[in-house]
Order: structure tokens, then sequence, then C-alpha cells
């Protein structure tokens, strides 16, 4: 290795110095750089700058792209906070008028069963009218011929005579009835008692 | 020059494939290759010479960078063994295409004015431009070029000297001296294997330096003032 080296230095330095050069040298060197002027000038650097604005451009259209993605996340949250807030107050309303409309079911609802207690009451007591004027009037016919049967067993003497025995019984009764409206206005209970023994 | 030719044939095979299929999301291969142009473009060029100008001289810049790149590492390359930079020829026409480039760049943006310019920088008393004229013109036009090949040069020969130094030293210790003074070939071998290391920092330093400079000189002859 060394040994051509140094007859490389040792030919070239007894020949001429080292600060001159030769001919073929310069002339070689010189297509050298030639060539790597424009093999770099022509071809790479060109490729470079391509490169490097495809690199700018990349990076632009993706920041542009991130941007309107951006743009319009921000506008859909704005369109849902909007359709969100509609639907509160869409929300609000329907609550309200649900809780007008139950008022006012129940009111009617009460209404209705008030006019219903009264109509069942009303019916109830003209219904216990009525009954106790039939048994009035049973009890009135009954009392009559118990009367007279027991009245005839006693006096031993038949009370047939329907005109005669009706007259007596209304007369019974009509006294029956006046000393029950006087006892009931001093006393009732004594009174209806002293009309029955009697 | 045959290695000239490989590392040619490295930057073009590399670059090719590197920037053939270039995605939006970049690939290991493409990313290196990526990392190696924005170095290029964003630390030198972009940082010296700003937005539109950094893209006016983008192509040279980024040539000078990898062709010294590669060339100076096939110094450390084994069975290539020698910087292609090492060989004055490399470095004498890229300081001369940095001149060319930053004479142009001045001509054109200070039609007339750039060389007056140079020469006697606006705010310099009048009778300094005797002093001035002749300092600006020899660091400007005349050594401007000069250092930027012989810094190149100088770096990759000693670099090289140094490993064939002790490559060398190393072989003749333990081949032709043998016995004692083989214990010697260790130490050299280590040394040689620390500067292999150091040219590869060597390498990379020398092309960012190189394309520095000349993005630097561009833009001072862009600049309005000096």
């Amino acid at each position: 290795m060394s040994y051509s080296l140094t007859t490389v230095i040792a030919a070239e330095e007894a020949t001429h110095s080292p600060i001159l050069p030769e001919t073929p040298d310069l002339v070689w060197g010189a297509v050298c750089f030639i060539v790597l002027l424009v093999f770099f000038w022509r071809l790479v650097l060109p490729r470079m700058k391509k490169l490097l604005d495809d690199r700018g451009e990349a990076i632009e259209g993706n920041i542009e792209k991130a941007d309107a993605a951006q743009k319009e996340a921000d506008a859909l949250l704005a369109q849902y906070t909007a359709q969100l807030s509609d639907a509160r107050v869409e929300a609000g309303s329907i609550r309200e008028q649900a809780r007008t409309d139950g008022q006012r079911i129940l009111a009617e609802l009460k209404e209705q069963a008030n006019a219903e207690a009264a109509r069942i009451a009303a019916t109830a007591q003209s219904q216990i009218e009525a009954e106790r004027q039939a048994a009035v009037v049973s009890l009135r016919s009954e009392v009559g011929s118990l009367a007279i049967d027991l009245a005839s067993g006693v006096i031993g003497e038949s009370l047939t005579d329907d005109r005669r025995s009706a007259a007596i019984v209304d007369r019974f009764l009509a006294d029956l009835e006046a000393s029950e409206a006087a006892a009931s206005n001093a006393n009732g209970t004594s009174a209806g008692t002293g009309a029955v023994s009697s | 020059m045959i290695i000239r030719v490989i590392a040619l044939l490295a930057i073009v095979v590399i670059f090719y494939l590197g920037t053939r299929k270039m995605k939006i999301v970049p690939g290991r291969f493409q990313s290196i290759v990526e990392m190696g142009l924005d170095f290029v473009r964003v630390n030198i060029a972009e940082d010296l010479l700003g937005k539109k100008d950094g893209r006016r001289f983008l192509p040279i810049l980024t040539t000078m960078f990898f062709m010294i790149l590669f060339f100076n590492l096939t110094g450390i390359i084994p069975l290539l063994n020698i910087s292609g930079n090492s060989v004055i020829g490399v470095p004498l026409i890229l300081a001369a295409v940095s001149y060319v480039t930053f004479i142009y760049a001045g001509v054109r943006k200070h039609p007339g004015a750039f060389f007056k310019n140079s020469l006697f920088p606006p705010g310099v008393p009048w009778f300094l431009y005797i002093i001035v004229a002749p300092i600006e013109f020899v660091s400007t036009f005349v050594l401007r070029p000069i250092t930027l090949t012989l810094r190149l040069l100088m770096n990759m020969v000693v670099g090289h000297l140094l490993l064939v130094l002790f490559f060398s030293a190393t072989s003749f210790f333990l081949f032709s001296l043998g016995g004692f003074w083989s214990l010697f070939s260790i130490g050299t071998l280590a040394f040689g294997f620390v500067f292999t290391l150091f040219e590869i920092l060597v390498a990379v330093l020398q092309a960012y330096v190189f394309a520095l400079l000349t993005g630097v000189y561009i833009q001072l002859a862009l600049a309005d003032e000096h």
C-alpha cells in the first residue's frame, strides 16, 4: 500500500514541485468539476427543491384540511347546541302544558265526583222517604185491623160493620196522631208509650 | 486520476439513487442524502447569502462541498488511500471557480463599481487609499485563491504524508528491524489509526471551510458596503 504511494510522491517530487500543476491534472480535474456541477445543478438540486416544495405543500394541505375539519366540527357543535336548547324549550312548554291539562282534568274529575255524590245522596234520600211512606201506610192498615180484632175480642161483639169500624179506626188514629204530635211537642217517648197503652 | 473517477462515480451514484424516488416522508437513505444537501443549503448558502442569492449560488457551493468531501475521503479508504485533493489540480480549479464566481457576483451586482469598491472601500480618508488599495488588492484578488488552494492541498498532502509515515514506520519496525523494535510498531500503528480518524474530521472540515469561504467571498462581493 505505502509502497505505491511513496513512489507516487517521490516521482512527483523528483519531476516538479507539488505546487506546480500538471496539465492532465488540471484538465481532468476540470472535467470532474463540470460533470459534478451539471449533475448537481440540473438533477439533484431541482429534485431536492421539488421535494421541499412538495413537502411544504403537503404540510400546508394537511393544515388546511385540519382547519376545515375543525370548522366543520365547530359548526356541528353549534348546530347541536342550538337543537339541544330548542329541545329544552320545547320540553319545558310540553311540561307546562301537561301540568295545566292535569290540573284541569283533576278539577273536572273533582266536580264530577261531587255531582255524582250529591246525586247518589239525593236518590238515597228519596228512596228512604218512599220506603218510610210505604211502611207508614202498611203499618197503618195492619195496626187498624189488629186493633179491631183485639177490640172485638175484648167487647165480645162484632164490629164487622165496616163503615162504623172504619170510622172508629180513623178516629183512633187521628187521636193517636194528635197525641203523638202533642207528645212530640212535650216529650215524644212518654206520649208514644201512653198512646200505645191507652 | 482513477481515484477521482471512483469518487466521482460514488457521488453520482449516491445522489442519483438518493434523489431518484423522493418521498414526502423520507426513508433512511433519502434522509441522509437530504441531510447532506440541507447542510450546504441551510448552513452555508442561506445563512450567508440569504434565500434568494443562496438559491442562485447553491449549485456551485453544493458541487464544491461534495466534490471536496468525497475527494478528501478517498485518502482514508483502503485501496484508494490518497486524497483526490492532494495533487494541486483539483484545489486549484475549485479555487479558480470560487474566484471567478465571486468576481462575477460582484460585477453583476455592482456593474462598474465592484472593483472600485473593493480596492477603494468607501468611508476611508483619501490619503489612506495609497496604503489600503494595494492591501485590498492583494488580499482580495491575489491571496484568496492562493489560500483556498493551499489550505486544501496542504491539509490533504500533510494528512496523507502523516498516514504514510506512520504506516511505513509500522512496516519498517515490524518487518525490517523485528525483535525488540517490533514494540514500536504498536505505537506507530495506533497513531496511524488515530490520524485516520482525524483525517475524516479534516476531510469534512476542509470541505465545509472551502464552501463556506466561497460563500463569504460571494457575500462580501454582493454586499452594498464593504
